[in-house]
């Protein structure tokens, strides 16, 4: 197997971390993804864009361990994924945030990014209960770690804020940082940028820029806009009813004729 | 103007994650439980142990726990009567069995009885929820108290059908039993209140309290990042239970002494705990007590100033506390679901801005 790429811009990419192999995936008559594959390299942001219904989102539920494909296999380090719960692959190192804001309403920022670090903690029942030892210690430890992540995304002003008080916007970022506290060695990202303002969007693309640069996290994004996924991304899937119609860099795919017509035209009105 | 956290900053992450960061909150801790602890026993009377005090402390446990797994981790249930019972007949099989045994012992022993118990009844909660589970936790009420009414072996077959707490000691000194004193019985209810109370409020905010709010919040999404679902749910039942089981315990060995099944521990006690729990504040673990103290003392108040004051009849003023009661649900789930703890919180961040409220 090869060992990965130079970026345009210098940075490295390494080996293959994550690989769809000729995944289908179908609800009842609805046919969502038809036979695709693909690869993410490490250290890679990779983007899978497509028009509405394309099956997006069913990709990165079936990456995420939340659907399971009638066929194909997902590859995670090399090895086939044996069938596991979703609970399961977040402890293997994938984080996820989702199209519509999955946050936890009931509780503070601090407590929704403090959930993304559950996976790291270990002490048990009885050294909770009696907040001693190993439990305190590792609050203190994994908190510290949470506000590395929070002072990151500049949402220091509204740590103990409950977050079904806050606007859409900062509700996605939050989402982000609970993702990032989890420490994943693998981001999916459904639309970080949907329903935001161009500032907004330009705050979100740096911080998706600054995260892939500072914790060499590999990302997998799902986007609606072009323009953002031609600045941000190394490589790009482009899906449409299920299929796969390009797969390349932003260059080769701003060129292909099949998703010219798929996609850019329509979206270039 | 005394209430105040200006300069009062919390400089290391353990001290702002302290059950109380404000200077002023953990004195004021530091003095209930001192007077609680230190003044109380020397002016308790009969009276007050049995009308107040002992019915607070013991329903205080019994809230925290089912607000453990209601209110913090969203998995509703109606069977807390049933799991009381659990806790009592597994105390007074102990208490028979083993006559040596320390009463706190037998105590927690049968926690860990009711939490078994929970654990099972907790399961249809992996594949139900809302008002399904309700309906399955109905269901193990009902089933409970039929299987203390019906087994023998349960009341070591006296002909009463009751079971009778005998007189147990704690250093020499009668917790149980008709030669208890007033001061002894609070004292060892109040040592069981306070230590749930604490390790509630450890619990609830450590990582499993996250993983218990987080799957009250959105299961979903509490998957997605690592919560094992089956895990979280049943070990907030048997939490729960836990302390369920311990209060149910204190309940028949210290407050009434001899239960009847069906009495003791009928769908009503379910339903009193979840409206203490309701009225209190859902996910609040002050809130269970504030509902407990309410629940309490409305009906005494009740009577004092409707019977013994105005001279209306004791049954009218008995139908009135249910109409209050009732009301105060309705006004409590419709207008402030988290309880009076949420309006005690209110208060505070009025008073703490007071009197520049901008
Ligand atoms: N849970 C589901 N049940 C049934 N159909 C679904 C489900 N999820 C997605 N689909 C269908 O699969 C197709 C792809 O949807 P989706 O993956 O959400 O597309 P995208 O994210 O690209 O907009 C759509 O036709 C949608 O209706
Ligand atoms: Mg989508």
């Amino acid at each position: 197997m090869d060992e990965g790429y130079t970026t345009t811009d210098g940075r490295k990419i390494g080996g293959v971390v994550m690989e769809m192999k000729n995944i289908t995936l179908r609800f009842g008559g609805v046919v969502a993804i038809k036979d695709i594959s693909f690869d993410i390299r490490e250290g890679e942001i990779r983007a899978i864009i497509g028009p509405n219904g394309a099956g997006k989102s069913s990709m990165l539920n079936v990456m995420s361990g939340f659907y399971v494909p009638q066929e194909g296999e997902v590859w995670f380090h090399g090895k086939p994924r044996p069938q596991m719960k979703p609970y399961q692959v977040a402890q293997q190192g994938i984080a996820r945030t989702f199209q519509n804001i999955a946050l936890f309403e009931g509780m503070s920022v601090l407590d929704n990014v403090m959930t993304g670090r559950l996976t790291q903690m270990k002490s048990g029942l009885f050294a909770q209960a009696i907040w001693k030892g190993k439990a305190e210690a590792e609050e203190t430890e994994n908190r510290e770690f949470a506000e590395k992540i929070i002072d990151f995304l500049e949402i220091q002003a509204i740590r103990k804020t409950p977050v079904a008080r806050l606007p859409y916007g900062l509700k996605k970022r939050v989402e982000l940082a609970r993702a990032l506290a989890a420490e994943p060695k693998l981001l999916l990202l459904d639309e970080p940028m949907a329903g935001m303002n161009v500032e907004e969007k330009e705050d979100m693309s740096r911080f998706i820029l600054d995260v892939n640069d500072e914790f060499g996290t590999t990302i997998a994004l799902i986007e609606h806009d072009m323009g953002v996924v031609m600045d941000l991304s190394d490589r790009v899937v482009v899906m449409d009813y299920g299929q796969k119609i390009g797969d390349g860099t932003p260059d080769d795919i701003r060129n292909n004729q099949a998703v010219i017509d798929a996609y850019l035209g329509v979206s270039h009105d | 103007m005394f209430y105040r956290e200006a300069g009062d900053f919390s400089t290391t992450y353990p001290e702002d994650s302290q059950t109380f960061p404000i200077k002023f909150d953990r004195y004021r801790y530091y003095v209930v439980l001192a007077f609680a602890f230190l003044v109380v026993p020397f002016i308790i009377n009969d009276y007050w142990a049995n009308a107040i005090l002992l019915p607070f402390l013991i329903y205080a446990i019994a809230a925290i726990g089912l607000n453990i797994l209601t209110g913090y981790c969203g998995q509703v249930s109606l069977g807390t009567g049933g799991f009381m019972a659990v806790g009592a007949y597994s105390c007074y099989k102990f208490m028979t069995a083993f006559p040596d045994l320390s009463m706190f012992i037998n105590v927690l022993l049968a926690g860990v009885v009711t939490a078994a118990v929970g654990v099972l009844f907790g399961l249809p909660s992996l594949r139900i929820k809302g008002f399904y589970l309700a309906v399955a936790t109905l269901a193990a009420q009902f089933f409970l108290v039929w299987l203390f009414n019906r087994v023998p072996w349960f009341y070591n077959y006296s002909a009463s059908g009751q079971i009778n707490a005998p007189e147990r000691t704690v250093l020499g000194v009668a917790v149980t039993g008709p030669n208890t004193s007033a001061w002894a019985a609070y004292l060892f209810c109040l040592v069981f209140c306070v230590a749930s109370a604490i390790v509630a409020r450890n619990l609830t905010r450590g990582s499993i309290g996250r993983k218990w709010m987080a799957i009250r919040d959105m299961d979903i999404a509490a998957e997605i990042i690592g919560v094992n679902p089956m895990k979280a749910k049943l070990t907030a039942f048997a939490i729960s239970s836990f302390f369920v089981g311990i209060s149910g315990a204190l309940f028949f060995a210290l407050y009434l002494g001899a239960v009847e099944v069906g009495e003791a521990f009928s769908i009503q006690k379910s339903f009193l705990i979840l409206f203490m729990v309701i009225i209190g504040g859902l996910g609040s673990i002050f809130g269970s007590f504030a509902g407990a103290a309410f629940l309490v003392v409305l009906p005494v108040a009740m009577k004092i100033v409707g019977a013994d004051m105005l001279g209306m009849p004791t049954d009218i003023v008995a139908h009135l506390q249910l109409v209050v009661v009732g009301a105060l649900i309705i006004v409590f789930l419709i207008l402030e679901p988290h309880g009076i703890a949420q309006l005690w919180r209110l208060a505070k961040e009025k008073l703490r801005l007071w009197p520049f409220p901008h």
